[in-house]
Protein backbone atom coordinates (compact mmCIF):
# COMPACT_ATOMS: atom_id res chain seq x y z
CA UNK A 1 0.00 0.00 0.00
CA UNK A 2 1.18 3.53 -0.76
CA UNK A 3 2.37 5.45 2.34
CA UNK A 4 -0.13 8.26 1.65
CA UNK A 5 -2.97 5.72 1.37
CA UNK A 6 -1.90 4.19 4.67
CA UNK A 7 -1.92 7.62 6.34
CA UNK A 8 -5.40 8.27 4.92
CA UNK A 9 -6.58 4.89 6.17
CA UNK A 10 -5.32 5.53 9.70
CA UNK A 11 -6.85 9.04 9.83
CA UNK A 12 -10.16 7.85 8.39
CA UNK A 13 -10.42 5.06 10.97
CA UNK A 14 -10.75 7.87 13.52
CA UNK A 15 -12.94 10.25 11.53
CA UNK A 16 -15.03 7.89 9.40
CA UNK A 17 -15.86 5.08 11.80
CA UNK A 18 -19.61 5.71 11.94
CA UNK A 19 -22.36 4.03 9.92
CA UNK A 20 -22.81 6.25 6.84
CA UNK A 21 -26.58 5.57 6.85
CA UNK A 22 -27.09 7.26 10.23
CA UNK A 23 -28.18 10.87 10.49
CA UNK A 24 -25.98 12.00 13.37
CA UNK A 25 -22.93 14.16 12.72
CA UNK A 26 -20.50 11.21 12.77
CA UNK A 27 -22.69 9.28 10.35
CA UNK A 28 -22.94 12.24 8.00
CA UNK A 29 -19.16 12.66 8.09
CA UNK A 30 -18.66 9.00 7.18
CA UNK A 31 -21.23 9.39 4.37
CA UNK A 32 -19.38 12.45 3.04
CA UNK A 33 -16.10 10.52 3.01
CA UNK A 34 -17.65 7.57 1.20
CA UNK A 35 -19.20 9.91 -1.38
CA UNK A 36 -15.86 11.65 -1.82
CA UNK A 37 -14.09 8.32 -2.44
CA UNK A 38 -16.74 7.28 -4.97
CA UNK A 39 -16.61 10.60 -6.83
CA UNK A 40 -12.84 10.49 -7.10
CA UNK A 41 -12.77 6.93 -8.42
CA UNK A 42 -15.72 7.51 -10.77
CA UNK A 43 -13.98 10.53 -12.22
CA UNK A 44 -10.78 8.52 -12.69
CA UNK A 45 -12.63 5.65 -14.35
CA UNK A 46 -14.55 8.01 -16.64
CA UNK A 47 -17.99 7.09 -15.29
CA UNK A 48 -20.65 8.67 -13.05
CA UNK A 49 -20.56 8.14 -9.26
CA UNK A 50 -23.83 6.11 -9.08
CA UNK A 51 -22.31 3.68 -11.57
CA UNK A 52 -19.50 2.79 -9.11
CA UNK A 53 -20.01 0.34 -6.22
CA UNK A 54 -17.51 -0.76 -3.58
CA UNK A 55 -17.33 -4.49 -2.87
CA UNK A 56 -15.10 -6.47 -0.50
CA UNK A 57 -12.28 -7.14 -2.96
CA UNK A 58 -11.68 -7.43 -6.69
CA UNK A 59 -12.68 -11.08 -7.13
CA UNK A 60 -15.95 -10.40 -5.27
CA UNK A 61 -16.64 -7.46 -7.60
CA UNK A 62 -15.84 -9.57 -10.64
CA UNK A 63 -18.11 -12.41 -9.52
CA UNK A 64 -20.90 -9.95 -8.73
CA UNK A 65 -20.47 -8.44 -12.21
CA UNK A 66 -20.84 -11.88 -13.76
CA UNK A 67 -23.82 -12.94 -11.68
CA UNK A 68 -25.69 -9.68 -12.32
CA UNK A 69 -25.27 -9.90 -16.09
CA UNK A 70 -26.28 -13.55 -16.03
CA UNK A 71 -29.39 -12.84 -13.96
CA UNK A 72 -30.39 -9.86 -16.09
CA UNK A 73 -30.14 -12.05 -19.18
CA UNK A 74 -32.03 -15.03 -17.75
CA UNK A 75 -34.98 -14.77 -20.17
CA UNK A 76 -32.59 -14.90 -23.06
CA UNK A 77 -30.58 -17.88 -21.81
CA UNK A 78 -27.91 -18.90 -19.33
CA UNK A 79 -24.85 -19.46 -21.48
CA UNK A 80 -21.65 -17.61 -20.58
CA UNK A 81 -18.45 -17.15 -22.55
CA UNK A 82 -14.99 -16.35 -21.14
CA UNK A 83 -11.40 -16.52 -22.31
CA UNK A 84 -9.45 -19.52 -21.01
CA UNK A 85 -7.06 -17.16 -19.19
CA UNK A 86 -9.66 -15.29 -17.11
CA UNK A 87 -9.37 -15.01 -13.33
CA UNK A 88 -10.46 -18.11 -11.46
CA UNK A 89 -13.38 -16.11 -9.99
CA UNK A 90 -14.86 -16.19 -13.52
CA UNK A 91 -13.83 -19.70 -14.50
CA UNK A 92 -14.91 -21.46 -11.31
CA UNK A 93 -18.26 -19.62 -11.28
CA UNK A 94 -18.91 -20.43 -14.94
CA UNK A 95 -18.02 -24.09 -14.48
CA UNK A 96 -20.13 -24.23 -11.33
CA UNK A 97 -23.25 -23.00 -13.13
CA UNK A 98 -22.68 -25.40 -16.03
CA UNK A 99 -22.21 -28.30 -13.60
CA UNK A 100 -25.31 -27.33 -11.60
CA UNK A 101 -27.38 -27.38 -14.79
CA UNK A 102 -25.64 -30.57 -15.91
CA UNK A 103 -24.99 -28.85 -19.23
CA UNK A 104 -21.37 -28.26 -20.23
CA UNK A 105 -22.52 -26.01 -23.10
CA UNK A 106 -23.57 -23.32 -20.62
CA UNK A 107 -19.97 -22.22 -20.12
CA UNK A 108 -17.61 -21.79 -23.08
CA UNK A 109 -13.89 -21.13 -22.58
CA UNK A 110 -12.30 -19.47 -25.60
CA UNK A 111 -8.72 -20.42 -26.36
CA UNK A 112 -5.68 -18.15 -26.56
CA UNK A 113 -2.53 -18.17 -28.66
CA UNK A 114 1.04 -18.84 -27.52
CA UNK A 115 1.36 -15.32 -26.02
CA UNK A 116 -1.99 -15.63 -24.22
CA UNK A 117 -4.10 -13.39 -26.48
CA UNK A 118 -7.69 -14.42 -27.07
CA UNK A 119 -8.64 -15.97 -30.41
CA UNK A 120 -11.13 -13.33 -31.66
CA UNK A 121 -12.79 -15.45 -34.39
CA UNK A 122 -13.33 -18.18 -31.77
CA UNK A 123 -14.75 -15.56 -29.39
CA UNK A 124 -17.18 -14.43 -32.08
CA UNK A 125 -18.22 -18.03 -32.77
CA UNK A 126 -18.80 -18.58 -29.05
CA UNK A 127 -20.94 -15.47 -28.51
CA UNK A 128 -22.97 -16.25 -31.66
CA UNK A 129 -24.50 -19.31 -30.02
CA UNK A 130 -28.15 -18.60 -29.08
CA UNK A 131 -28.77 -18.29 -25.35
CA UNK A 132 -25.46 -16.54 -24.66
CA UNK A 133 -25.90 -13.78 -22.08
CA UNK A 134 -22.39 -12.40 -21.51
CA UNK A 135 -18.72 -12.54 -22.47
CA UNK A 136 -15.84 -12.04 -20.01
CA UNK A 137 -12.51 -10.71 -21.28
CA UNK A 138 -9.77 -9.30 -19.03
CA UNK A 139 -8.01 -6.03 -19.89
CA UNK A 140 -4.65 -7.74 -19.37
CA UNK A 141 -3.48 -10.89 -17.66
CA UNK A 142 -1.84 -10.31 -14.27
CA UNK A 143 0.17 -13.48 -14.53
CA UNK A 144 1.76 -13.03 -17.94
CA UNK A 145 1.12 -9.34 -18.69
CA UNK A 146 -0.41 -9.80 -22.15
CA UNK A 147 -3.11 -7.22 -22.99
CA UNK A 148 -6.35 -8.35 -24.59
CA UNK A 149 -7.85 -6.61 -27.65
CA UNK A 150 -10.76 -5.06 -25.73
CA UNK A 151 -11.82 -2.64 -28.46
CA UNK A 152 -12.25 -5.47 -31.00
CA UNK A 153 -13.86 -7.75 -28.44
CA UNK A 154 -16.34 -5.02 -27.53
CA UNK A 155 -17.18 -4.41 -31.20
CA UNK A 156 -17.90 -8.13 -31.67
CA UNK A 157 -20.01 -8.22 -28.51
CA UNK A 158 -22.00 -5.16 -29.58
CA UNK A 159 -22.64 -6.66 -33.01
CA UNK A 160 -24.18 -9.69 -31.28
CA UNK A 161 -25.87 -7.66 -28.51
CA UNK A 162 -23.86 -9.43 -25.80
CA UNK A 163 -22.64 -7.46 -22.75
CA UNK A 164 -18.87 -7.49 -22.18
CA UNK A 165 -17.56 -7.97 -18.63
CA UNK A 166 -14.00 -6.67 -18.27
CA UNK A 167 -11.70 -7.75 -15.45
CA UNK A 168 -9.23 -4.89 -14.97
CA UNK A 169 -7.80 -6.18 -11.69
CA UNK A 170 -4.29 -6.44 -13.14
CA UNK A 171 -4.18 -3.16 -15.01
CA UNK A 172 -6.02 -0.39 -13.14
CA UNK A 173 -3.51 2.23 -12.05
CA UNK A 174 -0.63 0.60 -13.92
CA UNK A 175 -1.91 0.80 -17.48
CA UNK A 176 -4.42 3.00 -19.34
CA UNK A 177 -7.94 2.72 -17.93
CA UNK A 178 -10.23 0.54 -20.07
CA UNK A 179 -13.01 2.33 -21.93
CA UNK A 180 -14.44 -0.63 -23.86
CA UNK A 181 -16.72 -2.50 -21.44
CA UNK A 182 -20.30 -2.96 -20.31
CA UNK A 183 -19.33 -3.95 -16.77
CA UNK A 184 -15.88 -3.37 -15.23
CA UNK A 185 -14.28 -4.85 -12.10
CA UNK A 186 -11.08 -3.82 -10.37
CA UNK A 187 -9.13 -4.21 -7.13
CA UNK A 188 -7.57 -1.34 -5.14
CA UNK A 189 -4.39 -3.35 -4.60
CA UNK A 190 -3.45 -2.92 -8.27
CA UNK A 191 -3.12 0.84 -7.83
CA UNK A 192 -1.37 0.77 -4.45
CA UNK A 193 -4.52 0.88 -2.33
CA UNK A 194 -5.45 -1.35 0.61
CA UNK A 195 -6.56 -4.97 0.38
CA UNK A 196 -10.29 -5.55 0.77
CA UNK A 197 -11.67 -3.08 -1.74
CA UNK A 198 -13.08 -4.04 -5.11
CA UNK A 199 -14.78 -1.66 -7.52
CA UNK A 200 -17.69 -2.72 -9.68
CA UNK A 201 -18.69 -0.35 -12.49
CA UNK A 202 -22.13 -0.86 -13.99
CA UNK A 203 -22.92 1.93 -16.49
CA UNK A 204 -26.53 3.04 -16.66
CA UNK A 205 -26.93 1.64 -20.20
CA UNK A 206 -26.07 -1.92 -19.06
CA UNK A 207 -28.80 -4.39 -18.15
CA UNK A 208 -27.57 -5.76 -14.85
CA UNK A 209 -29.49 -7.09 -11.85
CA UNK A 210 -28.22 -8.65 -8.67
CA UNK A 211 -29.84 -12.03 -7.97
CA UNK A 212 -31.39 -12.37 -4.53
CA UNK A 213 -33.39 -9.95 -2.39
CA UNK A 214 -33.18 -6.24 -3.11
CA UNK A 215 -30.45 -4.37 -1.27
CA UNK A 216 -30.01 -0.69 -0.52
CA UNK A 217 -26.25 -1.01 -0.10
CA UNK A 218 -23.97 0.41 -2.80
CA UNK A 219 -26.75 1.13 -5.33
CA UNK A 220 -28.14 -2.35 -4.80
CA UNK A 221 -25.08 -4.13 -6.16
CA UNK A 222 -24.02 -5.86 -2.93
CA UNK A 223 -25.35 -6.49 0.56
CA UNK A 224 -22.00 -5.91 2.26
CA UNK A 225 -21.43 -2.40 3.65
CA UNK A 226 -18.07 -0.99 2.51
CA UNK A 227 -15.56 0.10 5.15
CA UNK A 228 -15.40 3.86 4.71
CA UNK A 229 -11.75 4.19 5.73
CA UNK A 230 -10.68 1.52 3.23
CA UNK A 231 -12.64 3.18 0.41
CA UNK A 232 -11.11 6.56 1.23
CA UNK A 233 -7.59 5.11 1.35
CA UNK A 234 -8.20 3.45 -2.02
CA UNK A 235 -9.30 6.77 -3.49
CA UNK A 236 -6.20 8.51 -2.12
CA UNK A 237 -3.99 5.77 -3.62
CA UNK A 238 -5.77 6.17 -6.96
CA UNK A 239 -5.20 9.95 -6.91
CA UNK A 240 -1.48 9.53 -6.35
CA UNK A 241 -1.00 6.57 -8.72
CA UNK A 242 -2.88 8.27 -11.55
CA UNK A 243 -0.85 11.45 -11.14
CA UNK A 244 2.37 9.45 -11.63
CA UNK A 245 1.10 6.73 -13.95
CA UNK A 246 2.81 7.63 -17.21
CA UNK A 247 6.22 8.22 -15.62
CA UNK A 248 5.81 5.13 -13.45
CA UNK A 249 4.82 2.94 -16.43
CA UNK A 250 7.83 4.06 -18.47
CA UNK A 251 10.12 3.36 -15.54
CA UNK A 252 8.60 -0.10 -14.92
CA UNK A 253 8.74 -0.97 -18.62
CA UNK A 254 12.46 -0.13 -18.77
CA UNK A 255 13.18 -2.34 -15.74
CA UNK A 256 11.05 -5.17 -17.15
CA UNK A 257 12.94 -4.88 -20.44
CA UNK A 258 16.22 -5.45 -18.59
CA UNK A 259 14.77 -8.34 -16.59
CA UNK A 260 13.36 -9.86 -19.76
CA UNK A 261 16.74 -9.72 -21.49
CA UNK A 262 18.40 -11.29 -18.43
CA UNK A 263 15.81 -14.10 -18.33
CA UNK A 264 16.16 -14.75 -22.08
CA UNK A 265 19.92 -15.23 -21.56
CA UNK A 266 19.32 -18.22 -19.28
CA UNK A 267 19.65 -21.69 -20.76
CA UNK A 268 16.41 -23.54 -21.64
CA UNK A 269 13.98 -20.79 -20.84
CA UNK A 270 10.48 -19.98 -22.10
CA UNK A 271 9.92 -16.23 -21.63
CA UNK A 272 6.17 -15.99 -21.58
CA UNK A 273 3.63 -13.46 -22.89
CA UNK A 274 3.58 -10.76 -25.55
CA UNK A 275 6.96 -8.95 -25.62
CA UNK A 276 5.46 -5.53 -26.43
CA UNK A 277 1.67 -5.28 -26.07
CA UNK A 278 1.69 -5.95 -22.35
CA UNK A 279 1.43 -4.53 -18.85
CA UNK A 280 4.52 -2.50 -18.01
CA UNK A 281 5.26 -4.09 -14.62
CA UNK A 282 4.90 -7.88 -15.02
CA UNK A 283 7.32 -10.51 -16.33
CA UNK A 284 6.94 -14.29 -16.40
CA UNK A 285 9.31 -17.03 -17.53
CA UNK A 286 9.58 -20.80 -17.15
CA UNK A 287 12.79 -22.78 -16.87
CA UNK A 288 13.24 -26.37 -17.99
CA UNK A 289 14.45 -28.81 -15.33
CA UNK A 290 13.69 -26.40 -12.49
CA UNK A 291 11.42 -27.03 -9.53
CA UNK A 292 9.33 -23.85 -9.22
CA UNK A 293 8.95 -24.20 -5.47
CA UNK A 294 12.71 -24.66 -5.00
CA UNK A 295 13.47 -21.61 -7.13
CA UNK A 296 10.94 -19.42 -5.30
CA UNK A 297 12.50 -20.56 -2.02
CA UNK A 298 16.05 -19.97 -3.28
CA UNK A 299 15.15 -16.46 -4.48
CA UNK A 300 13.36 -15.77 -1.19
CA UNK A 301 16.53 -16.78 0.68
CA UNK A 302 18.34 -14.14 -1.37
CA UNK A 303 15.72 -11.52 -0.46
CA UNK A 304 13.45 -11.58 -3.53
CA UNK A 305 9.71 -12.21 -3.32
CA UNK A 306 8.51 -13.66 -6.64
CA UNK A 307 5.39 -15.57 -7.62
CA UNK A 308 5.07 -18.83 -9.53
CA UNK A 309 2.42 -20.59 -11.59
CA UNK A 310 4.04 -24.00 -11.25
CA UNK A 311 1.97 -26.88 -9.93
CA UNK A 312 4.29 -27.53 -7.00
CA UNK A 313 3.68 -24.00 -5.68
CA UNK A 314 -0.12 -24.28 -5.75
CA UNK A 315 -2.34 -25.75 -3.09
CA UNK A 316 -4.11 -27.91 -5.67
CA UNK A 317 -0.86 -29.20 -7.26
CA UNK A 318 -2.34 -28.17 -10.62
CA UNK A 319 -0.26 -25.87 -12.83
CA UNK A 320 -1.47 -22.36 -13.67
CA UNK A 321 -4.47 -22.51 -16.00
CA UNK A 322 -3.04 -19.50 -17.83
CA UNK A 323 0.28 -21.16 -18.69
CA UNK A 324 -1.53 -24.40 -19.58
CA UNK A 325 -3.96 -22.60 -21.94
CA UNK A 326 -1.03 -20.96 -23.73
CA UNK A 327 0.83 -24.23 -24.22
CA UNK A 328 3.99 -22.99 -22.54
CA UNK A 329 6.18 -24.70 -19.98
CA UNK A 330 4.49 -24.68 -16.57
CA UNK A 331 7.28 -25.97 -14.37
CA UNK A 332 10.14 -23.81 -13.12
CA UNK A 333 7.89 -20.78 -13.44
CA UNK A 334 8.80 -17.38 -12.03
CA UNK A 335 6.50 -14.36 -12.01
CA UNK A 336 7.88 -10.92 -11.24
CA UNK A 337 5.44 -8.12 -10.38
CA UNK A 338 7.24 -4.81 -9.85
CA UNK A 339 5.83 -2.73 -7.00
CA UNK A 340 5.10 0.97 -7.48
CA UNK A 341 8.17 3.13 -7.02
CA UNK A 342 6.52 4.96 -4.11
CA UNK A 343 6.21 1.60 -2.31
CA UNK A 344 9.68 0.32 -3.21
CA UNK A 345 12.08 3.29 -3.53
CA UNK A 346 15.11 0.99 -4.02
CA UNK A 347 13.57 -0.86 -6.97
CA UNK A 348 16.41 0.00 -9.40
CA UNK A 349 19.07 -1.48 -7.15
CA UNK A 350 16.84 -4.46 -6.37
CA UNK A 351 16.48 -5.22 -10.08
CA UNK A 352 20.25 -4.91 -10.57
CA UNK A 353 20.87 -7.36 -7.77
CA UNK A 354 18.18 -9.75 -9.05
CA UNK A 355 19.75 -9.79 -12.52
CA UNK A 356 23.16 -10.46 -10.96
CA UNK A 357 21.92 -13.33 -8.77
CA UNK A 358 19.35 -15.04 -11.00
CA UNK A 359 21.77 -17.23 -13.05
CA UNK A 360 23.37 -18.60 -9.88
CA UNK A 361 20.01 -19.24 -8.19
CA UNK A 362 18.86 -21.20 -11.26
CA UNK A 363 22.12 -23.17 -11.38
CA UNK A 364 21.75 -24.07 -7.69
CA UNK A 365 18.24 -25.50 -8.05
CA UNK A 366 19.10 -27.33 -11.29
CA UNK A 367 22.11 -28.92 -9.60
CA UNK A 368 19.89 -30.04 -6.69
CA UNK A 369 17.87 -32.09 -9.18
CA UNK A 370 20.94 -33.44 -10.97
CA UNK A 371 19.77 -31.63 -14.10
CA UNK A 372 22.85 -29.48 -14.78
CA UNK A 373 23.93 -31.40 -17.89
CA UNK A 374 20.62 -32.18 -19.59
CA UNK B 1 13.47 -48.51 -34.22
CA UNK B 2 14.88 -47.93 -30.79
CA UNK B 3 12.23 -47.86 -28.05
CA UNK B 4 12.54 -46.71 -24.44
CA UNK B 5 9.93 -46.58 -21.67
CA UNK B 6 10.27 -44.06 -18.84
CA UNK B 7 8.00 -44.87 -15.92
CA UNK B 8 7.69 -41.59 -14.03
CA UNK B 9 4.42 -42.39 -12.27
CA UNK B 10 4.28 -40.95 -8.77
CA UNK B 11 6.90 -38.30 -9.57
CA UNK B 12 5.97 -34.61 -9.50
CA UNK B 13 7.09 -31.86 -11.85
CA UNK B 14 9.74 -31.26 -12.99
CA UNK B 15 10.99 -34.83 -12.40
CA UNK B 16 9.05 -36.54 -15.25
CA UNK B 17 10.57 -34.11 -17.76
CA UNK B 18 14.01 -34.55 -16.21
CA UNK B 19 13.73 -38.37 -16.49
CA UNK B 20 12.59 -37.99 -20.09
CA UNK B 21 15.45 -35.60 -20.91
CA UNK B 22 18.00 -37.93 -19.31
CA UNK B 23 16.70 -40.82 -21.44
CA UNK B 24 16.73 -38.65 -24.57
CA UNK B 25 20.23 -37.30 -23.97
CA UNK B 26 21.97 -40.57 -24.82
CA UNK B 27 19.40 -41.88 -27.29
CA UNK B 28 20.06 -41.94 -31.06
CA UNK B 29 17.95 -39.94 -33.50
CA UNK B 30 14.55 -41.52 -34.07
CA UNK B 31 14.32 -43.20 -30.68
CA UNK B 32 10.72 -43.54 -29.54
CA UNK B 33 10.30 -42.76 -25.85
CA UNK B 34 7.08 -43.58 -24.01
CA UNK B 35 6.63 -41.71 -20.72
CA UNK B 36 4.14 -42.89 -18.13
CA UNK B 37 3.23 -40.10 -15.74
CA UNK B 38 0.63 -39.22 -13.13
CA UNK B 39 1.79 -35.60 -12.85
CA UNK B 40 -0.93 -33.16 -14.06
CA UNK B 41 1.74 -30.72 -15.28
CA UNK B 42 3.30 -33.28 -17.65
CA UNK B 43 0.40 -32.91 -20.09
CA UNK B 44 1.60 -29.34 -20.70
CA UNK B 45 5.30 -29.62 -19.95
CA UNK B 46 6.29 -32.56 -22.14
CA UNK B 47 4.84 -30.86 -25.27
CA UNK B 48 6.65 -27.66 -24.23
CA UNK B 49 9.89 -29.62 -23.78
CA UNK B 50 9.47 -31.07 -27.28
CA UNK B 51 8.99 -27.56 -28.70
CA UNK B 52 11.94 -26.06 -26.81
CA UNK B 53 14.30 -28.94 -27.63
CA UNK B 54 13.00 -29.68 -31.15
CA UNK B 55 11.84 -33.21 -30.44
CA UNK B 56 8.66 -34.65 -31.89
CA UNK B 57 5.48 -35.17 -29.89
CA UNK B 58 3.55 -38.20 -31.13
CA UNK B 59 0.63 -38.60 -28.75
CA UNK B 60 -0.80 -38.00 -25.31
CA UNK B 61 -3.19 -40.71 -24.17
CA UNK B 62 -5.13 -40.99 -20.93
CA UNK B 63 -5.07 -44.40 -19.28
CA UNK B 64 -7.71 -45.22 -16.69
CA UNK B 65 -7.77 -47.34 -13.56
CA UNK B 66 -5.17 -46.54 -12.40
CA UNK B 67 -5.24 -43.08 -13.97
CA UNK B 68 -2.09 -41.87 -15.66
CA UNK B 69 -0.93 -40.38 -18.96
CA UNK B 70 1.02 -42.21 -21.64
CA UNK B 71 2.99 -39.69 -23.70
CA UNK B 72 5.03 -40.74 -26.73
CA UNK B 73 7.83 -38.64 -28.18
CA UNK B 74 10.46 -39.26 -30.84
CA UNK B 75 13.98 -38.00 -30.24
CA UNK B 76 15.28 -35.75 -33.00
CA UNK B 77 19.00 -35.19 -33.53
CA UNK B 78 20.23 -32.81 -30.92
CA UNK B 79 22.40 -30.06 -32.28
CA UNK B 80 22.86 -28.01 -29.14
CA UNK B 81 21.50 -27.61 -25.67
CA UNK B 82 20.94 -23.89 -26.07
CA UNK B 83 17.39 -22.80 -26.53
CA UNK B 84 15.46 -19.57 -26.68
CA UNK B 85 11.88 -20.64 -26.90
CA UNK B 86 11.96 -22.87 -29.97
CA UNK B 87 10.10 -22.66 -33.23
CA UNK B 88 6.69 -23.60 -31.91
CA UNK B 89 6.01 -26.27 -34.52
CA UNK B 90 5.02 -29.13 -32.23
CA UNK B 91 1.44 -28.90 -31.02
CA UNK B 92 -0.19 -31.00 -28.41
CA UNK B 93 -2.44 -33.66 -29.89
CA UNK B 94 -4.67 -35.12 -27.27
CA UNK B 95 -6.30 -38.51 -27.48
CA UNK B 96 -8.59 -39.30 -24.61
Amino acid sequence: MLPSARATLMAALDSGWADPRRLHAEGRRARAQLDQARELLAYGLGVRPPEVSFLPGGPAALRAGLEGLRYAGRRRGARMVATAVEHSAILTTGRYHAAQADNALLFAEVGVDRVGRVDLPALEDAISVPGTVLAAVQSANGEIGTRQPLERAHELCRAHDIPLLVDAMASLGRDSTPVHFDVLAGDARSWGGPAGLGVLVVPERTRWRRPGPASEVEHGRTDVEPVVAIALAAAEAWRQTQANRVVEAARSAALIQRLRAAAADLRDVDVVGDPDDRLPHVLTFSLLYVDGEALVTELDRRGFAVGSGSACTSSTLEPSHVLAAMGVLTHGNVRITLPLNAIAPTIDEDVDRFIAELPDAVAVVRAQLGASDL
Amino acid sequence: MNEIEVDARGLRCPLPVIRLAAAARDAPDGTRITVLTSDPAARHDIPAWCRMRDHELIEIAQVFDPTYLRIVVVVRSQTSNASGGGSGSARSSTAM
